[in-house]
């Protein structure tokens, strides 16, 4: 009895050290040489896996700065400035500081101001009503409201909002990885400078059809009258195609643009409230007159005098 | 009788307008032609505002290869060149056209006499055709000229003739065959002429008993010409599932019908041939079918291209306001209308109301592993899996489970007893799939 025993441990003590032994063989002959650097980012990176920086994940991120001969045209859109530093560190290269964005929804066609003008019955998706029609509003430019993007973002950023029938960015979550971005077949989601103290300002329209055409669809639209354009002391603002754009790196939060919009379709984020804006514009202002008010008026005049 | 092998659905046939005789719809006052009325590069307008045109005149010229010319429907000074919404709220360019009286070009022959012999040899009937800017019918609009000249290589050895109109409620064709039936065998013939063909089917189904009989009563009168009568079954007036139930040969994965040797064209189509051929008349008329149980009235037009389809529908008896739905095209394929400002396009061949009740979609189940989709589909794809892999966005295994070859005639939709919007997904995916295959670098 014993002797089984004996035999059975023997024998399978002989066969694993053989197989051992085997397997250190082939482990050391197919030895795949890799950079250990490539680990070591690994580690670094927030691990998200989110593709936001152009690459399949983390890993594939990690081999491509390994290969690459400087850091230029990558970052890491989760882990910041911070991780990128870290990564620098590691490889031995400089690294440029990127400036923080922010996803910001560039719709503002709530239920209210932007009536239905059919009913879609089909999928919720935005997706399927793109490829089908301009979809139920009169706006063809805006929300379809399905919630594609929602369904995108793998940080819990995004969220419905069930009364305005549009999507709304947690500022604390959104990391700006750009896949809500990529998910929204309208490319009503940019991603914009974060800011000072998380104050922005912007357009939040998509719609290019002229004035009266945009206004009929959505109250809340561009209707492109140039007023913003005009009063902008930065230069920062743009009209085309009845579409205002602010560039977000020459705006400095004046919010003049947002005074004189008719329409209302310039949102600001995380400003004071109004009340104590008016003080300051007449701290800055004590005579009450409106700058772009006389500029607009003296290009009128100009423009008069050019025809005359 | 013969059906194709694969697949297919039942649905109820519903042809309650089939005893309605072609009326004519007379031009309005204003028409808005639209330059993009077919598959490819939109037409380029070559008129100007204030140009008095006459009917037929041509006023879009076809850019490109696939592309078509655009003639005027209606005789009248041009008001405007812009954009202007289709259907689907699309701006598409639009020639605008105030009506004044009806004076048609000098060539085209509005005798009612039958022209039987066929004067013109091969290159000058695709010549002609190509001329007079016809389009398939069916519902593609696939430019005609295009689909009669094979590419090198490949020999077309028959001509079928889509006259099986198996979608629901739809009764244009069916009208087309009994009052045209002369005019589509010669164009049939006029068809086979410039493909070289020897052997010439039309098929027709079974529920359409009156023209199979009407049509094979005068087939002896045109040598090579056969009238098939199939099985009533949906979705047998697809290409690939005609050519498999007239002849029994199945269309290779990716290829076209020419690869088995067939090319198919509408009755429609086989008329505006004839009418482009012997009489010289471009197509910028085609007949349209006024229809649903609910509708005031069952009507079949002969309507003008640009005709807005709001005035059609009120000149038919207005829109009853129990209809919620409205459709274009057949109730299984069709695309619901946006906009009833649209102008009619030269395929547009219905207008369908439904109540809220007849459209409804019913409430989205589980998958139970049926296997009632994978049946009914007429292309042997397993629409059930397609629907998770495009849920998922696994392109490279829709390409391999062949999404591409998906034809989107809504046979699973229309079986799933758990009412899953299977059709839905697969047609993104169907696009997604092919735009990533196009945008391959070439070897």
């Amino acid at each position: 009895m014993i002797n089984i025993i004996i035999y059975t441990v023997v024998t399978l003590s002989v066969l694993g050290l053989l197989l051992a032994l085997v397997l250190f063989l082939i482990a050391r002959k197919f030895k795949v040489e890799e950079d250990p650097r490539i680990d070591q980012i690994e580690a670094i990176m927030p691990g998200a896996n989110c593709g936001g920086c152009g690459f399949a994940g983390c890993r594939a991120f990690s081999e491509n700065v390994v290969k690459a001969t400087s850091l230029d045209g990558f970052f890491c859109p989760v882990g910041g400035n911070e991780v990128m530093k870290k990564v620098a560190a590691t490889m031995g290269y400089a690294v440029e500081e990127n400036v923080p964005k922010i996803a910001v929804v560039r719709c503002n066609g709530t239920c209210e101001a932007r009536p239905k003008t059919s009913v879609y019955d089909g999928i919720s998706s935005c997706k399927v009503i793109k490829t089908l029609y301009q979809g139920d509003t009169g706006c063809k430019y805006g929300c379809f409201g399905q919630g594609d993007c929602v369904e995108a973002c793998v940080f819990n950023a995004l969220k419905m909002n069930t009364e305005t029938g549009l999507p709304e960015v947690n500022e604390d979550n959104c990391v700006a990885c750009g896949a809500c971005v990529k998910a929204c077949p309208q490319g009503i989601i940019e991603l914009r400078n974060k800011g000072m103290k998380n104050r922005r300002v912007y357009v939040a329209c998509m719609n290019q059809d002229k004035g009266g055409v945009a206004r009929k669809a959505c109250a809340n639209a561009c209707i492109g009258c140039k007023k913003c354009e005009q009063v902008c002391p930065f230069d920062a603002i743009k009209v085309e195609n009845f579409l205002s754009y602010i560039d977000y790196d020459k705006c400095r939060l004046c919010r003049k643009c947002v005074d004189v919009c008719p329409t209302g379709a310039i949102l600001t984020d995380n400003f004071p409230l109004k009340k104590k804006l008016e003080i300051n514009h007449a701290e800055v202002n004590p005579i009450g007159v409106n700058h772009a008010e006389v500029k607009s008026i003296a290009i009128k005049q100009e423009s008069k005098k050019m025809e005359a | 009788m013969k059906t194709f092998r694969m697949g297919g659905v039942h649905p109820h046939d519903d042809k309650i307008s089939k005893n309605a005789t072609i009326e004519i719809f007379p031009p309005l006052d204003k028409a808005y032609i639209s330059m993009s009325q077919h598959i490819g590069a939109p037409a380029k307008p070559i008129v100007k505002v204030g140009d008095y045109v006459k009917v037929g005149q041509l006023i879009g010229e076809k850019a490109g290869f696939i592309s078509a010319n655009i003639h005027s429907s209606v005789s009248g000074t041009v008001t405007a060149i812009k954009p202007y919404a289709d259907l689907a709220g699309k701006m598409v360019n639009t020639i605008f056209i105030d009506v004044e009286g009806d004076e048609w070009e000098e060539k085209i022959d509005r005798s009612p006499e039958l022209a039987k012999e066929i004067r013109f040899n091969k290159e000058e009937i695709i010549k002609r055709i190509e001329e007079c800017g016809i389009v398939g019918m069916g519902g593609a609009s696939f430019p005609t000229n295009v689909k009669l000249s094979p590419p090198p290589g490949k020999i077309a050895e028959f001509l079928i003739i889509n006259g099986v109109e198996c979608e629901p409620y739809l009764t244009s064709d069916y009208r087309m065959m009994m009052e045209y039936p002369d005019e589509i065998l010669v164009g049939a013939s006029i068809l086979m002429k410039a493909l070289d063909v020897k052997k010439g089917f039309i098929a027709i189904e079974e529920n359409k008993r009156e023209a199979i009989e009407l049509l094979k009563s005068k087939q002896e009168d045109y040598p090579g010409i056969k009238i098939v009568p199939l099985k009533k079954k949906y979705p047998q007036g697809g290409e690939k599932q005609l050519i498999d139930a007239v002849v029994g040969r199945q269309v290779p994965s990716k290829g076209l019908p020419i690869d088995a040797g067939a090319v198919v064209q509408n009755c429609a189509t086989a008329f505006a041939v004839y009418e482009a051929v012997q009489k010289h008349k471009p197509l910028f008329e085609g007949v349209i079918t006024i229809t649903g149980l609910h509708a005031p009235a069952q009507k079949n037009y002969k309507l003008r291209v640009g005709t807005p389809l709001e005035k059609v529908a009120e000149y038919a008896g207005g829109i009853p306001d129990s209809v919620a739905k409205l459709i274009s095209g057949g109730p299984m394929m069709g695309k619901a209308i946006f906009n009833m400002s649209a102008a009619s396009v030269k395929s547009s061949s219905s207008i369908l109301m439904f109540t809220k009740e007849e459209t409804i979609r019913k409430e989205e189940s589980n998958c139970i592993r049926c296997g009632k989709c994978i049946e009914a589909c007429p292309m042997g794809l397993e629409p059930y899996m397609l629907y998770k892999l495009a849920k998922t966005k696994d392109y490279d295994q829709l390409e391999k489970d062949l999404v591409y070859d998906c034809i989107e005639c809504g046979c699973c939709l229309y079986t799933c007893p758990a009412n899953i919007p299977l059709l839905d997904l697969i047609r993104v995916a169907k696009s997604d799939v092919m735009g990533i295959i196009k945008s391959r670098p070439k070897k």
